[in-house]
């Protein structure tokens, strides 16, 4: 029986030559990666060898990446004590893969991860955060965890009782319309697949649409596939995954593509044609909550964010500054930017998107998570609304449950940044 | 020991874990800190009406979405000994085992026990029985592994127990740390 991406991705960290959906295996990891909660890692791996007599020293320091993203700069004495405690553990244990709050080489570690070429196909990748499926972009298995769980992989190099999960076929075939978006698709399969549809499962991203889509947009579909629930989005490796390697991460190592049988089993397979895709707005306080965009037009906006792991990439800000170039951002309505690292806050400072979109009014702040969260820059006030490009909208996020947020794509945001009001792009165009 | 007696509060689908515990308190460290905040933005009355001993119920996917094991720690905080539901989001279910809090997935007592109801469950068995309506529930048996991890309390006492801190290591080709393995201790798989 063929297998799956995933499936050939477990059977190799385990060293079998197959495994099959159920099995309950113990893959050895490639990377693991951690941003401020290494803090609490930190805590659990060191009570791990308490009273064990063994030195509490990592199992390969080469492995782990730790980037500082959630709160930068400091937003308080509490976070700065817990930064530089990091800092410490960095330095002692040798970690290599550390980005600090720099100018250079910070920024989101979802940016920072492929960026970098810390993932390559093939990988097993685990994360303390939920948003860790985005590495699945280049044909990693890449998941979430807690602190306690990474403590563990930290000490033993590999995750403890894995099931082989499932997967979901999703094809999408067909070409985008103009000003629609790789985040109106995954907002359009949330959508269908309900928060839960994917619990426990994969989805593993095949189509024509897929195959044209860049590595910028294959991370904002691996990225919010966790919005389904997914344990992993898997796009497999091809062409461009291997062009991105190189000409982006600098990558001159072998490249290996694990791709999926021709007979591999699905549990299911959804089929979407990305030409019928419209604009898609997830509506208060859920992810699948989603709706086309004419159900939600005109609702008075406070705040628009462009930005975090989802959607500050470079091609999500040109798009925004082609709809803003030269125009205003509405009286009343606040935009914030927020580019996924400093390599690409860089890049579009040097192409004049940065000068275009604050000459418009946007407010560009450093790259971060803070605003997404809601715990450092871009708070929300009692009863406003915000439409973000970030991928939750749950009650409290933007620190104030008091708030609202809508999500939806670059594009949509811009628009909307021009009114006022949630505005399709389709009717404002550059 | 295993068996808990407590009242219901019954929550819907897809309670997440910034529900659970906002991300503005993610900065307190104590479980109990945290639990002066549990639930906070889902039922502000909720962390100071809730009792030791007191159950949560919800219905599907409680505990989407951010990995942050506050959740779990901001429950046990407030001595709720076990959340029921019709089903967990992944990276709670493996976190709420991780950190020693026990979660039963139950359906039909998911959709059937009322806010209130005076229930007694028995952790070893699965069996939920709801006193106030007189009507017992069977919640589905709990992989190995995490029954494992419920008997050790948690994933770091399960690993002092069963692998002596890291002696799991060495499948991975850590031969110092394999001369520390108890005997069979070493491939789990």
């Amino acid at each position: 029986m063929g297998m799956t991406v995933v499936e050939k991705i477990l059977a190799r960290a385990t060293c079998r030559s197959t495994v099959k959906v159920g099995d309950v295996v113990e893959p050895a990891v490639d990377l693991a990666m951690s941003h401020e909660n290494a803090a609490l890692v930190i805590n659990q791996f060191q009570e791990i060898f308490q009273d064990t007599g063994m030195d509490a020293t990592v199992w390969d320091p080469s492995k782990i990446a730790i980037i500082f993203d959630h709160r930068i700069p400091a937003e308080s004495s509490k976070t700065a004590t817990n930064q530089k405690k990091i800092r410490d553990f960095v330095a002692t244990q040798g970690i290599t893969k550390f980005h600090d709050i720099r100018g250079d080489e910070g920024g989101i570690c979802h940016q920072i991860l492929p960026e970098y070429g810390y993932v390559r196909p093939g990988y097993v990748v685990v994360g303390t955060d939920s948003h860790t499926t985005s590495h699945g972009a280049l044909g990693a298995f890449a998941f979430g965890l807690g602190a306690t769980e990474m403590a563990a992989v930290w000490a033993l190099g590999r995750v403890l009782n894995v099931e082989v999960p499932s997967s979901i076929k999703v094809v999408v075939n067909g070409s985008f319309g103009e000003w629609i978006a790789p985040k109106d698709l995954i907002l359009y399969l949330i959508g269908r697949l309900t928060a839960e549809g994917a619990n426990f499962r994969v989805i593993e991203f095949h189509g024509s649409a897929i195959s044209k889509m860049p590595v910028s947009g294959r991370l904002t579909i691996s990225n919010m596939s966790m919005e389904a629930g997914a344990t992993a989005g898997i796009v497999p490796a091809d062409d461009e995954t291997e062009l991105y390697l190189r000409q982006e991460a600098g990558v001159t190592d072998d490249i290996e593509r694990v791709l999926p049988d021709a007979d591999a089993v699905y549990e299911q397979t959804i089929e979407i044609d990305a030409a019928k895709l419209v604009p898609q707005i997830a509506k208060p306080h859920m992810v699948d909550n989603v709706s086309p965009i004419d159900e939600v037009e005109g609702v008075e906006l406070n705040q628009i964010v462009i930005g975090s792991c989802t959607n500050g990439r470079l091609d999500d800000l040109e798009i925004a500054a082609a709809i803003l170039r030269g125009k205003k951002v509405a009286r009343g309505t606040r935009m914030l930017i927020f580019p996924a690292s400093w390599r690409i806050y860089k890049r579009a400072l040097e192409s004049g998107v940065l000068m275009d979109l604050a000459d418009a009014g946007a407010f560009i702040v450093n790259p971060g998570c803070g605003c997404c969260l809601g715990v450092h820059q871009g708070a929300l006030g009692d009863g406003e609304v915000a439409l973000a490009t970030t991928n939750r909208n749950f009650k409290g996020r933007m620190g104030n449950p008091e708030g609202e947020v809508y999500l939806c794509s670059p594009a949509t945001a811009a628009a909307s940044a021009l009114t006022g009001v949630i505005t399709d792009p389709r009717k404002v165009g550059a | 020991m295993s068996t808990i007696r407590g009242r219901a509060w019954t929550f819907g689908r897809d309670v997440d874990t910034d529900l659970i515990i906002a991300a503005r308190y993610l900065t307190m460290k104590t479980a109990e800190e945290l639990a002066c905040h549990l639930m906070e933005d889902c039922d502000p009355d909720f962390a100071q009406s809730v009792k030791p001993g007191d159950i949560i119920v919800a219905k599907e996917n409680f505990g989407c979405g951010s990995s942050r094991e506050h959740a779990p720690l901001a429950i046990m905080g407030a001595g709720v000994p076990v959340v029921i539901a019709k089903s967990f989001a992944r990276i709670f279910y493996r976190n709420a085992f991780n950190t020693g809090l026990p979660i039963l997935v139950a359906p039909d007592a998911a959709e059937a026990i009322h806010q209130d109801d005076e229930l007694e469950v028995d952790l070893r068995t699965g069996t939920i029985r709801d006193l106030t309506s007189g009507v017992d529930y069977q919640a589905e048996a709990l992989p190995d592994f995490m029954q494992e991890l419920v008997a050790a309390g948690g994933l770091l006492p399960y690993l002092k127990q069963r692998h002596g801190g890291r002696a799991g290591r060495t499948e991975t080709g850590d031969t110092a740390a394999a001369t520390t393995a108890e005997p069979g201790d070493a491939g789990r798989d």
